[in-house]
């Protein structure tokens, strides 16, 4: 357990559309959050469970680019990749995300950063699904690989 | 098993829009079969099957009252969809403390970061 007061994270997944929103906030500039989502070398120390090594193949976060990565456990590999539709520095990113395992599912991500003044920004991040099917499976998986580790504590924490 | 078999019952049941729609009717109040089917271009029967659907995933009950027997919102059933939806959040939460570890870093070594970002 930390001490320190992070900002909490809030999350809704409305039951009657395929969406789950999420909103954080920052204790830095927005145009170090910004830079932290488009440059590889940074975006590779925090996205993706802890347990698993980033390995980016391609990140090209600009307007029409795209991207692909692996996450790397031992012999377990998990690809990603997805198209930059629009990213617009210090405003927005939109893009899209699939997991290879399952290319038939394709969420459509949106990014938002606004100056919050002082020194904070806040994070909004719209993902949309084509089905709410989709959308559980979704947060089944990612929860299955992004909390691996400390799962017991996790279960005796909800139970 | 992360996820139980009466959590994928309840979002297969609310994957339906008419019986999200029921649901969301029931959260104001209970209300029997025929006020159910009521504003749906659908026969009692149909409304009877989605009924039991909601029923099968516990997400409502009927109990004899009378002459009616209205259907009733089991709320805490939406507790095991809070669960897991907590769950996720705490996974987003874990990836955003180690991005406050990197802006924390960008913040202290500015300079040297960029050069990092610009090497590749």
């Amino acid at each position: 357990m930390s001490t320190t007061t992070h900002p909490e994270t809030t999350i809704s997944a409305d039951p009657a559309l395929p969406t789950i929103r999420i909103t954080r906030e920052f204790d830095a500039p927005v145009d170090a959050v910004f830079r932290a989502h488009v440059e590889p070398e940074l975006v590779a120390k925090w996205l993706g469970p802890r347990s698993l090594t980033m390995l980016v193949d391609r990140w090209d976060a600009t307007t029409g680019g795209g991207y692909r990565y692996t996450h790397v456990r031992g012999d377990e590999q998990y690809r990603f990749y997805g198209s930059f539709h629009e990213v617009r520095p210090n405003e927005r990113i939109v893009q899209t995300f699939t997991f290879e395992g399952f290319p038939d599912g394709v969420s459509l991500e949106t990014v938002t950063f606004t100056d919050l003044g002082g020194g904070r920004t806040r994070l909004d991040v719209l993902s949309v699904f084509e089905t709410t099917e989709v959308r559980d499976a979704a947060m089944a998986s990612g929860m299955e690989t992004g909390v691996v580790e400390g799962y017991e504590q996790l279960d005796e924490l909800l139970a | 098993m992360v996820v139980d078999d009466q959590l994928s019952r309840v979002f297969s049941a609310l994957a339906d829009p008419i019986r999200r729609d029921m649901v969301a009717r029931l959260a104001v109040a209970d209300a029997t079969v025929n006020e159910l089917a009521e504003p749906y271009s659908v026969t009692v029967q149909a409304v009877s099957k989605h009924l039991k659907v909601l029923e099968d995933a516990g997400l409502v009950s009927r109990r004899k009252q009378a002459q009616r027997r209205p259907v009733h919102l089991e709320a805490e059933v939406f507790d095991l969809m809070t669960k897991w939806i907590e769950r996720y959040r705490q996974e987003a939460e874990q990836r955003y403390q180690r991005l406050d570890a990197v802006l924390a870093e960008m913040a202290q070594a500015p300079e040297q970061t960029r050069a990092e970002g610009e090497a590749s």
